[in-house]
């Protein structure tokens, strides 16, 4: 009975301890720059930890963060190791059956790349070549919307369809818009840039938190919508992309 | 052994045997009773297109192939150095290296090269069919060759001798005497790697061409019912080989038929 008392009495100190500093634990991968990466001195960095900063200061909690690699990163919410995920993760219907998500907080959409000054017009691509990674949304896109009006060519990785588009045989590649943001930064994507507006926002990203915690849930929504209110989202949008990814 | 247990030693293969057979009907007759065939009607036009494409780079490719193997496998058993070693070296190059490698080192790689993307040569190499039909036609060619060399080596001596000795030139008995006999010696290894090449055009797919692969490909990427995708693929494959084995028999027997008259 002594044993159970001073147990109980434990329980209770541990449980209001951790109420006492309200602490949220952020789980995230670590390994998706530039979303969530470890910078050289070891910190984790990206738009993905400033963005769960930026919440925990708004619900006036402390954050604290925990990597875990992307495959178990699910299984290790479920078995609390974290609280919640903030690692880029789209929120498709497979993981709704397993996690409940936030609102979105960014969203990958299409746009298209060509050659500087190539004048492409995305209106009219009438007769033009473009290229698209298969079984991505990018290319299901161009063969429901611009079959018979473009020549579409599907490649088997995003790299060959840049490849062939540096190489001439594209006029354009339509892909994801952060994914091709990457390309366009890098030597090789120098003399490309997007053409038009970005369009089809079909990916939508969110933050997993365990099923059933509504309140963090809702306390996270709130946040979110304080921070996008109040323009701290955007000076971290402004850091890493010239374009609201939102 | 004794007689009784080779008895029931033959029983039970036997019912080992009938046992999977039937098995694997059942199996069969599940997956078909399982299809989607929805998917397959929806996309049997572009299923039929692509077979068009496949059937288009094999017949071109082997055609072409043919008349690069000719002149090689002749450079390949000539004495003379300077024919043989780079007959060799072709015939090296292309079996000792993936098709696939060679499919993108041509769509790929020369795309790079300046002297290939800024000449007359541009229009040939920017354009994923004719790459593909180079690769398939040098590729089959090298095999060819040296199913060919094999066949020309393989006419009895005495008959080039004989053709030598009524005063035929070496030109004229290859014409008259030897490349006929070689054909025909060929025929049976030259199907195989026909069929072989129609398989191989399914790398097309990779380098952006809609063939019978390339589309099976699509179907999966647009319903994710990979079995109708690839099952209409494979049974289509199966229907082109069958065909051309039926033609390939006809042709051999005719091409052999003085053979039978022999008895």
């Amino acid at each position: 009975m002594k044993k159970f008392a001073i147990l109980m009495t434990a329980a209770l100190l541990v449980s209001g301890q951790a109420m006492a500093a309200e602490k949220i634990r952020m789980g995230t991968e670590g390994a998706y720059p530039p979303f969530n990466q470890i910078d050289p001195s070891g910190k984790l960095i990206g738009f993905d930890v400033e963005i769960g900063n930026a919440l925990c200061k708004q619900m006036k909690v402390e954050c604290e963060w925990v990597t875990q690699d992307w495959d178990g990163i699910i299984p290790g919410l479920l078995a609390k190791k974290y609280d919640t995920i903030i690692a880029s993760m789209s929120m498709t219907d497979e993981r709704k059956q397993a996690v409940d998500f936030t609102d979105r907080y960014y969203s990958n959409s299409l746009r298209y790349i060509a050659k500087k000054g190539s004048n492409l017009d995305v209106k009219d691509l009438k007769g033009k070549t473009v290229g698209a990674q298969r079984a991505t949304i990018a290319a299901i896109y161009l063969e429901d919307n611009m079959k018979g009006v473009v020549d579409i060519k599907v490649y088997d990785t995003q790299e060959n369809a840049y490849i062939d588009l540096a190489a001439g045989r594209l006029d354009a590649v339509l892909g994801d818009m952060l994914v091709n943001y990457e390309w366009l930064q890098s030597d090789a994507g120098k003399a490309f840039d997007f053409f038009g507006e970005a369009f089809n926002r079909s990916d939508e990203i969110g933050i997993a938190v365990r099923k059933g915690e509504d309140k963090l849930r809702q306390q996270m929504n709130a946040a979110l919508k304080a921070i996008r209110d109040d323009g701290t989202y955007a000076k971290i949008n402004a850091k890493y992309f010239p374009f609201d990814i939102y | 052994m004794e007689p009784d247990a080779l008895k029931i030693m033959t029983r039970i293969v036997k019912g080992v045997f009938y046992g999977l057979t039937a098995l694997l009907i059942v199996v069969v007759l599940y997956i078909l009773w399982t299809l989607n065939y929805d998917v397959i009607f929806r996309y049997f036009g572009r299923i039929l297109g692509g077979t068009w494409l496949t059937i288009q780079l094999v017949t071109l490719s082997v055609f072409i192939g043919f008349f690069i193997a000719l002149p090689v496998a002749i450079m390949r058993v000539s004495h003379i150095p300077w024919l043989r070693h780079p007959a060799y070296g072709f015939i090296f190059f292309f079996r000792g290296t993936p098709l696939l490698v060679q499919l993108f080192f041509i769509y790929y790689g020369l795309a790079q090269v300046d002297l290939v993307r800024h000449t007359f040569l541009w229009p040939v190499f920017r354009d994923a069919y004719w790459c593909a039909l180079i690769a398939f036609a040098l590729n089959t060619g090298g095999y060819s060759a040296e199913i060919l060399r094999g066949a020309i080596q393989a006419v009895p001596k005495g008959e080039i001798e004989a053709a030598r000795a009524i005063g035929m030139s070496l030109v004229t008995a290859y014409r008259r005497i030897i490349l006929p006999r070689a054909f025909r010696l060929a025929i049976p290894a030259y199907g195989n790697e026909i069929i072989f090449m129609l398989k191989g055009t399914a790398l097309a797919s990779t380098i952006t061409l809609y063939e019978l692969t390339g589309i099976a490909r699509l179907v999966n990427a647009r319903t994710y019912q990979p079995v109708e995708a690839y099952l209409s693929a494979g049974v289509l494959y199966m229907v082109l080989t069958y065909i051309f084995l039926q033609a390939w028999q006809l042709f051999e027997r005719r091409a052999n038929r003085y053979l039978a008259a022999q008895g």
